[in-house]
């Protein structure tokens, strides 16, 4: 169980965080969405454990997240980052490996081969295993991170996964089957929160939805009660239809067209 | 295992160009009986006749300049593989980012004070304290320059070289306001040390260096896998449990004793840290489990063939051992950036 009892941020005079209060149990699966700004990266950082709230509580498993040294912590929770440049050409199994390196002093024992090898497999990689991860593609790197990041917790059932953007650089293909992984894995009793960016998405494979708007939570609910045309209008500013899929009764978010404003001043080079 | 021969062979290399390094000189002693003079010094083996000059020559002045070059060339690769572990970046060389240059500054300063605090600095002590001062005033630097270069969590490689400059402006600048403020005595004592090469060995300079440099390399390979995981980034090895400040105070801490103590015996010996742990990783691989021990042993392997080439390139005058790694250095320094040029850019 994941518990976020009543937490603010703030950076300077810039409030980041106001009032969010929810918990996850475990099994669930989280989206979050919001605009660019509307904090859903920083609520991330709070349940990660990397920065504290200003006021409010974070806690796991009924302990609060400071209580936990950074090595227990490791075993409980995973993250996968935005932005993941690796400063030396590591081999893409190495990358993997390190999502072990809390389980294992010096030397990787069979049980984190294993793993290393499943979760490889699992996402997608375990052909590019013995290739320098600076030549891989964005969404292939994406990949192998995230193959990192479940390898840490892997046979942690309960363990939170924090997601941040998970999809961003992958073909759609992947980006289903990297939100089938997560679902997965909450199958499996994990706690898993992604930040998401495709409002589709979020209704296809999340059992329940957390909508940002300046730095407050603004709905929270299953996509069959938070995603409609007003909520969408709010959190985003877009208009948008929203449909139901007869087959799978879940909706179908569809922005409508801008039309861009020309301006009457012509551009000059 | 391939990466277990690496060392075996890395240290027969050692002892090969070791005993081809103290047979070279104004006297040349043949290999074999170099090799002999050894065995005997052990008691494994005897010899009927020995060259008494040759003996001394051998003990007293070439093994003394061999182990310090061991010491240096291992204190200055092991360090250059750490530190650009730290600093997330293969260019992150001591030298050029003013690390060494403000040991030297140190040093300086500590025999611009001699008469102040102490008389002489020809004794054991004077060395083991130019030693820990230059350690000092490396640590200090390093520290520095990480966190004028910190941006995000992460160091901007931009920011690092330019404060390198900076730093090495800096330090420069102090150590000539401090030549010019000594006296006389002082001064050689200045020239003499900045001179920087293995001639000054003796066998009181090696026992001094020997635990500056034996300690960060038997602890150093330790983080490996640390510096491992701060490749993904100081964030990223925060999530994987890792006490990210520790280990920075950690590495920091072994790396400029080793460079600092390096630094306060020979002087600056530029591209050393950078052009070794490189070599290493195109050999080896990029994993720091491997990288820093074995950038201790090719390390002190590059300095012994540096010092045989120096002292016969155009024999009998001697090169400055900086020389030689700066012009086998520079221009990989420069690979480096070429090859790079594009990451670097945004970086």
């Amino acid at each position: 169980m994941l518990t976020i009892n009543n937490i603010t941020y703030s950076v300077g005079q810039a409030k980041l965080l106001k009032d969010i209060s929810f918990s996850i149990k475990p099994g669930e699966m989280v989206a979050i969405l919001g605009a660019n700004g509307a904090g859903k990266s920083t609520l991330l950082k709070m349940l990660a454990g990397t920065d504290q709230p200003e006021s409010g509580s974070v806690s796991l498993h009924g302990r609060l997240l400071n209580s936990y040294t950074q090595l227990e912590l490791a075993h409980q929770r995973t993250v996968l980052t935005q932005q993941n440049v690796v400063s030396l050409p590591f081999l893409v199994k190495e990358i993997v490996m390190m999502g072990r390196y809390p389980h294992f002093q010096h030397s990787p024992a069979a049980k984190d081969f294993h793993i290393v090898q499943t979760a490889m497999e699992a996402t997608g990689v375990q052909a590019f295993a013995d290739r320098q991860y600076p030549t891989l593609s964005g969404g292939e790197q994406q990949r192998v991170q995230l193959a990192r990041s479940l390898a840490q917790v892997w046979e942690q059932p309960n363990a939170l996964l924090l997601m941040d953007e998970p999809v961003a650089g992958m073909d759609i293909l992947y980006q289903q089957q990297t939100l089938a992984i997560l679902r997965s894995m909450a199958q499996k009793k994990f706690i898993v929160v992604s930040v998401l960016h495709d409002m589709n998405l979020a209704s296809q494979y999340a059992d329940r939805i957390i909508m940002m708007k300046r730095g407050r939570k603004w709905y929270d609910g299953t996509p069959a009660e938070v995603l409609n045309p007003k909520s969408v209008y709010e959190i985003f500013e877009i208009k948008a239809d929203v449909f139901t899929n007869p087959s799978t009764l879940k909706q179908i978010i569809m922005p409508h067209e801008i039309v861009f404003e020309q301006s009457k001043t012509p551009l000059t080079h | 295992m391939r990466k277990g021969l690496i060392y075996i062979i890395l240290s027969i290399c050692i002892l090969i160009a070791g005993i081809f390094s103290v047979g070279l000189g104004a006297v040349p002693i043949p290999a074999g009986e170099v090799f002999q003079l050894m065995l005997h010094k052990l008691g494994i083996y005897h010899m009927a006749q020995v060259n008494e000059q040759h003996n001394v020559i051998i003990f007293i002045v070439r093994f003394p300049r061999l182990l310090l070059a061991i010491l240096v060339g291992a204190a200055l690769g092991i360090s250059g593989a750490a530190i650009q572990g730290i600093f997330r970046n293969p260019l992150a060389e001591p030298g050029l980012i003013g690390i060494s240059a403000g040991g030297t500054l140190m040093a300086v300063a500590i025999i611009g004070l001699e008469g102040a605090l102490l008389t002489g600095l020809s004794n054991i002590f004077g060395y083991y304290l130019l030693a820990f001062g230059a350690f000092v005033g490396a640590g200090i630097t390093a520290l520095l320059i990480y966190q004028i270069s910190k941006h995000n969590g992460k160091p901007n490689v931009a920011t690092m070289l330019l404060a390198g400059i900076a730093i090495n402006a800096l330090a420069g600048a102090l150590t000539g306001l401090i030549t010019y403020l000594s006296s006389e005595q002082q001064l050689r004592n200045i020239t003499f040390w900045m001179l920087g090469s293995l001639g000054g060995a003796t066998w009181q300079t090696v026992t001094c260096l020997a635990p500056f440099v034996l300690i960060p390399v038997l602890l150093l390979p330790a983080s490996g896998k640390a510096l491992n995981a701060f490749a993904l980034g100081e964030m990223q090895a925060g999530h994987l449990g890792l006490d990210v400040n520790k280990t920075k105070r950690r590495v920091i801490l072994l790396s400029t004793m080793a460079i600092g103590a390096a630094v306060s015996l020979t002087g600056i010996i530029n591209f050393m840290g950078l052009l070794v742990p490189h070599i290493v990783r195109l050999v080896l691989g990029v994993d720091n489990k491997h990288v820093i021990p074995a950038s201790a042993l090719l390390g002190a392997l590059t300095l012994i063939v540096a010092d045989i080439i120096s002292r016969t390139l155009i024999a009998p005058i001697e090169l400055p051992i900086g020389v030689i790694t700066a012009l086998i250095g520079a221009p990989v320094f420069l690979y480096i950036l070429i090859r790079d040029k594009r990451k670097l850019s945004f970086a």
